[in-house]
């Protein structure tokens, strides 16, 4: 049994960070696993790109398990500010503390002042509650849905891993957090908020990765449901559908097989749950024409 | 392993006295990958170099992966990466994995011959009918007809259009001085700083960005009289919206052209498409290269521009299909066609007949003036109507 907790120094090489992503059920190739590793040796950002359902959040998920440090997430949305991301002052309070300090007659106007921007009345949210935590994970979810005025912003933390906070000063991290962006890229980033961190483009899995992943995620799940599942959406992925099925659909259907009580890939079942895989009718439709809902269909 | 060793003779190389050092020769490789055109600058190197630190830099595939990590930054610097990887270090090294799925070129065999129904290919290009009498103002002239000094003075005119966009509104709230709902934030912010007596209320409003336009422009064989100047027409777009502008050229494939035509002058612009597209005066596969737009992320919610004859190589059932899509994605979706220009004609191949159906506006764009209602059609952005088909 491994430690349960482990610290980054004990990570001394990419092949123990493998066994570690392995033992929490993240069954990563060589690409993730370095970057991952060089992600936490160099104390830098780790930027992932890829299609949905590759796994991108779930890395981040768990190296938070690994280091046994909370996932600290912020997920961008367009109109993010910096109130929403980094901190805010309380007002409501420091109203309060105002009012109660005037019924109770203070009369040191300049004390009252300092009072009122304590770090007590600030609120930290996901940038500032990161670099106060430690050790912590942050993840900057799809940050491509961000307006690009936010990364100019993000770009500061994440150079620095300081926060200034004007009526206080600044505010930096002991050791910085793990850090993890991700996107799916319906905007193209800022190459400066790129140049900044580790670039990694992630795949879905190849069939003996993705027939592993599912064995480890559906334990029920036979080898030979488990192989034809994988056959078939690593097909689909090349048929040029809208929306080719990542790995989170594919569990997703093989669970709802499992659930049916599906040993191998049967035609009738396939086709009841096609539903948790594809999510256009279109995608459907050409699945069905294709044939890819048989075991070992689709060939000829 | 075989790759270990490839690489490990190439730096060790570098060790040995009269060469150059390890970090010379990996700094090298960066150069090369720039002159590849990706963009690893020296903060890339210096990751680069960093990264290798902490993994091993005798091993072929730590190589790789380090240089993979800091020295690419989009799915496109991949393939360019893999080969500069493979002809840097080893002729015979094969980088330890092929990048799949990350390119959005569309390939059909280049060699393929027009079909029947294509129009004249030799000499004179298939203009519209003259529809302009010569004392016509130059405006109204179809840019295929015009001598080079027209044609430079219609493409100076173009280079002023002034592009402009409709707003969207955004989520995002900017400070009002009248009207709009009240903010909270900022009026408690307020009280505060008058030690909590009430002050003015303020207001904040949502603010506004401009709409994306996504322009799509054919540059087939039959589009030549005409690719040029559409091509200035995308260049103003572009200049007016850097950010909310993506222009594609369809041809045997569908290539991303936008950071060409962010060139100011639009003579470098246009020299910068030139050298970006590779399938100039081909044939068109327009269904296949609509959907490798509906792929990418860039249509949604844009206005999406098509400039093309639609004279169609592929399938036309394809584009009808793909074209019922992109009608439901974008906002609206503008088709841009010459021989609109021409009073008799009438759209009858079967590739824009099937994707008249689902196109919001037909326009013609063969002329200034065209062009010039083009933008202001981009900039009205006029409630959609779905009235191309009344034309077929």
């Amino acid at each position: 049994m491994l430690r349960r907790t482990t610290t980054i120094s004990g990570i001394d090489a990419p092949a123990r960070l493998a066994e570690l992503l392995d033992h929490h059920d993240y069954l990563a190739d060589e690409g993730v696993t370095t970057a991952a590793y060089l992600a936490l040796r160099m104390g830098r950002p780790l930027f992932l790109e890829g299609e949905a359902g590759v796994g991108k959040t779930e890395l981040a998920k768990t190296l938070a398990a690994i280091l046994d440090a909370p996932l600290i997430r912020l997920q961008c949305h367009e109109g993010l500010d910096a109130a929403q991301a980094m901190y805010d002052w309380d007002f409501p309070r420091q109203l309060l503390h105002l009012k109660a300090a005037e019924a109770a007659g203070v009369a040191d106007v300049a004390a009252l002042e300092g009072e009122i921007y304590d770090r007590r009345f600030l609120i930290a949210r996901p940038l500032l509650r990161a670099l106060e935590t430690q050790p912590s994970v942050l993840l900057v979810d799809e940050i491509d849905r961000a307006d690009d005025e936010f990364e100019a912003f993000l770009l500061e933390v994440l150079s620095d891993f300081t926060i200034s906070v004007p009526e206080i000063g600044t505010i930096s991290a002991a050791t910085p957090p793990v850090v993890v962006l991700t996107s799916n890229r319906t905007r193209e980033v800022h190459d400066a908020l790129k140049r900044r961190c580790l670039y990694h483009w992630l795949e879905h899995p190849g069939f003996d990765r993705e027939v592993a992943i599912l064995r480890r995620r559906l334990p029920g799940c036979a080898e030979r449901l488990a192989a034809d599942v994988a056959r078939a959406a690593g097909r689909m992925r090349e048929a040029g559908l809208l929306k080719p099925p990542g790995v989170a659909e594919t569990l997703d259907w093989t669970e709802a097989m499992l659930t049916l009580g599906a040993a191998e890939l049967d035609p009738a079942l396939a086709a009841a749950t096609l539903g948790a895989l594809l999510k256009h009718r279109e995608d459907q439709e050409t699945v069905r024409a294709m044939g890819l809902l048989t075991p070992g269909g689709g060939r000829g | 392993m075989a790759d270990g060793v490839a690489v490990t003779g190439r730096i060790r190389d570098g060790r040995s006295g009269d060469g150059p050092g390890p970090v010379a020769v990996l700094a090298g490789f960066a150069r090369a990958l720039r002159a590849a055109g990706v963009a690893a600058d020296h903060h890339r190197t210096r990751n680069f170099l960093a990264a290798l630190g902490h993994l091993d830099a005798a091993d072929g595939r730590d190589v790789y992966w380090a240089g993979r990590l800091t020295l690419c930054a989009g799915p496109d610097d991949l393939p360019r990466y893999d080969r500069c990887f493979a002809a840097y270090f080893s002729a015979s090294f094969a980088a330890p994995r092929r990048v799949r799925g990350t390119t959005v070129s569309v390939t059909r065999p280049v060699a393929a011959p027009y079909g029947a129904g294509e129009p004249e290919t030799s000499g004179e290009p298939h203009a519209p009918a003259a529809t302009a009498s010569e004392a016509e103002v130059l405006r109204h002239r179809d840019v295929a007809r015009m001598s080079e000094a027209e044609r430079r003075e219609v493409h100076r005119l173009l280079a002023l259009l002034r592009g402009a966009r409709q707003p969207r509104r955004s989520r995002r709230y900017r400070p009002s001085s009248h009207g709009g709902a009240a903010d909270a934030r900022r009026t408690v912010r307020e009280i505060l700083r008058h030690g909590g007596e009430p002050a003015r209320l303020r207001r904040r409003v949502r603010g506004t960005r401009p709409r994306r336009v996504v322009m799509v422009v054919d540059v087939s064989g039959s589009m030549a009289a005409y690719a040029d100047t559409l091509l200035r027409l995308a260049h103003a777009l572009v200049r007016a919206e850097p950010r909310a502008t993506e222009v594609f050229s369809a041809g045997t494939r569908l290539t991303r052209i936008t950071p060409a035509l962010r060139h100011r002058d639009p003579g470098l612009a246009m020299d910068a498409c030139s050298a970006a597209i590779p399938d100039w005066s081909g044939g068109t596969r327009l269904g296949e290269e609509v959907r490798a737009l509906l792929r990418l992320p860039d249509a949604r919610g844009a206005i999406v521009v098509i400039a093309s004859d639609g004279w169609e190589r592929g399938p036309a059932d394809l584009l009808g299909a793909q074209m019922a899509r992109l009608s439901r994605l974008a906002r609206r979706v503008v088709w841009v066609n010459p021989h609109k220009g021409d009073p008799a004609y009438r759209p009858m191949t079967a590739g824009i007949r099937a994707a008249l159906p689902y196109v919001t506006d037909f326009v013609a764009g063969h002329s200034l003036a065209a062009c010039e209602e083009l933008a202001a059609l981009l900039a009205g952005d006029r409630p959609v109507r779905r009235g191309g088909a009344e034309d077929a």
